[in-house]
C-alpha cells in the first residue's frame, strides 16, 4: 500500500514536472477493449457491448483453443463420439438410434439451451436432457454431472453449435425462471457479500488477483480449464465462484444454477458458441 | 482413458522440416497429493517416458517428471529422407505403455 502511494506520488510529480506525463491513452489496450471483438448486446441488456471470455485470455491460451488438435478438450470430445453410438441400457438403444448423427441431430442445440420442458415442468440444461434421454428412452443409468462421459457428450453436442449465436428463449413459461436467474445474479451472498454483478458487470477487464475478470459469459462451456487440467461444466464454475466469495455453493444441476445458466445465456445472446473452449 | 492423439503430415516434401504434434490424456498423479479422507499419500502415476521411432530407429526421446501437467502435449520436428512409419510410445509408471503409429510418404 505504502509503496503504491509512493509510486503514485512519484507519478504525479512526474506529470507536473513534464507537463504531459502518463495519460489514460498510454495504458495498454486489452483485446477485450477493441471494437472488432465486440458483439452487440441484446435488447434491455445491462451491458453496453458483449465480449467473449476468449478475449480476456492470453494469446497462448487462445492459440490452444484455436487449434482443434492442441485443444485438450478434444480428448473428451473423442470419448463423446464413442459414446454417441454405443448401445447402453435395457432398451438396447444409443443416442444414434433416435438422433442419427450428432452433426444433424444436435446442430444448434447448445445455442438454445437451457429450455423449458412442459413434461418435467422445469428448465433443462443439455446435461439434464442427456440424462433424461438415458433414463427414459435408453433405460440406462444416469451419468454423473461431472463425469468424463457426461462432459465428453456435452462437449460433443456443444461442438455441433460452434460458431452459432447463443439464442435462448425467455418468454412464456420460461419467464419466471429467467426472473429467478436474474435475481440470483444480483443477490449478494457469502462472507464477502458480493453478487455476480459486482465483478462481471461493473468490473470486467480489471484485475482479480493476477487475472482479468471477464464478463462471465457461458458460451464456451464445457471448457477445458488449465487450472482444473480437465474439462469442466458451467455449474462447476458456478461452484468455484461461490466458494471464492465464501458462499455455500449449490449442487450441480440444481434449479438455482440452471436458472442462472438461463439468465447468463440471455446476457450472452448473440455471442458465438465456442464449446469446447480453453480458459486459464 | 489414456488415449493418445498424434498429428503427422501424410505427405512430406523432401528436404522439408515438419512438426509432429502429440497429446495424451493422462491424469499425471504427482505422488505428493493426499487422499482427503484417509490422509494417505496417493501413489505417483505419471507418464515418465516418451519415444518416437521411424522404422525402428529412435528419432525423439523424452523423460517426463512430476512437474509436467496433466494431458502432456509434446511436439518436435523431423526431416525424413524417405517414406516410412512413425511409432509413438508413452510409458507410464509401472511399465504400462500406450502406443500409436502413423504412416507418411516423402516425395
Amino acid at each position: 500500500m505504502l509503496r503504491k502511494s509512493i509510486a503514485a506520488a512519484a507519478l504525479v510529480a512526474l506529470a507536473v514536472g513534464a507537463g504531459s506525463g502518463v495519460s489514460a491513452e498510454d495504458k495498454p489496450v486489452g483485446p477485450w477493449e477493441r471494437k472488432e471483438n465486440h458483439v452487440k448486446a441484446p435488447k434491455d441488456s445491462p451491458l453496453d457491448y458483449l465480449v467473449s471470455g476468449y478475449w480476456f485470455r492470453t494469446p497462448k491460451t487462445r492459440a490452444l483453443q484455436d487449434d482443434d488438435f492442441e485443444n485438450p478438450a478434444f480428448l473428451w470430445v473423442e470419448q463423446g463420439i464413442e459414446e454417441w453410438s454405443k448401445v447402453d441400457g435395457k432398451a438396447g438403444k444409443s443416442c444414434a438410434s433416435c438422433h442419427e448423427t450428432a452433426e444433424k441431430g444436435m446442430k444448434g442445440v447448445s445455442a438454445r439451451y437451457p429450455v423449458y420442458s412442459a413434461k418435467n415442468k422445469k428448465m433443462m440444461a443439455v446435461t439434464h436432457q442427456v440424462n433424461y434421454c438415458r433414463e427414459n428412452y435408453m433405460k440406462a443409468k444416469k451419468w454423473k454431472w461431472e463425469s468424463g462421459k457426461m462432459l465428453g457428450m456435452t462437449a460433443y453436442i456443444g461442438l455441433q453449435s460452434r460458431g452459432m449465436p447463443v439464442n435462448v428463449s425467455i418468454d412464456g413459461p420460461v419467464r419466471p425462471f429467467f426472473e429467478a436467474g436474474k435475481d440470483f445474479y444480483h443477490e449478494r451472498r457469502g462472507q464477502f457479500d458480493l453478487a455476480c454483478v459486482h465483478c462481471h458487470q461493473a468490473n470486467f477487464g480489471q484485475y482479480i488477483r493476477a487475472d482479468f475478470l471477464s464478463q462471465g459469459h457461458s458460451n464456451g462451456f464445457p471448457t477445458y480449464r488449465l487450472k482444473w487440467q480437465k474439462l469442466g461444466s458451467l455449474h462447476r464454475r458456478f461452484r468455484g465462484c461461490n466458494n471464492n466469495i465464501r458462499a455455500i455453493p449449490y449442487k450441480r444441476g440444481s434449479p438455482e444454477y440452471t436458472n442462472l445458466e438461463l439468465y447468463l445465456a440471455w446476457r450472452g445472446q448473440g455471442l458465438k458458441v465456442e464449446s469446447p473452449s480453453v480458459r486459464q | 482413458m489414456s488415449r493418445p492423439r498424434v498429428r503427422v503430415p501424410r505427405k512430406i516434401k523432401k528436404g522439408d522440416t515438419v512438426t509432429i504434434k502429440t497429446l495424451i490424456a493422462h491424469k499425471m498423479e504427482t505422488g505428493v497429493r493426499r487422499n482427503k479422507k484417509t490422509g494417505k499419500l496417493i501413489p505417483r502415476k505419471i507418464i515418465n517416458g516418451f519415444e518416437a521411432k521411424i522404422d525402428g530407429k529412435t528419432v525423439f526421446k523424452a523423460s517426463l517428471h512430476p512437474a509436467v501437467s496433466a494431458n502432456p502435449y509434446i511436439s518436435f520436428a523431423i526431416s525424413p529422407e524417405k517414406s516410412g512409419k512413425i511409432d509413438f510410445v508413452w510409458t507410464e509408471d509401472g511399465g504400462k505403455t500406450f502406443t500409436k503409429s502413423a504412416k507418411f510418404t516423402v516425395a
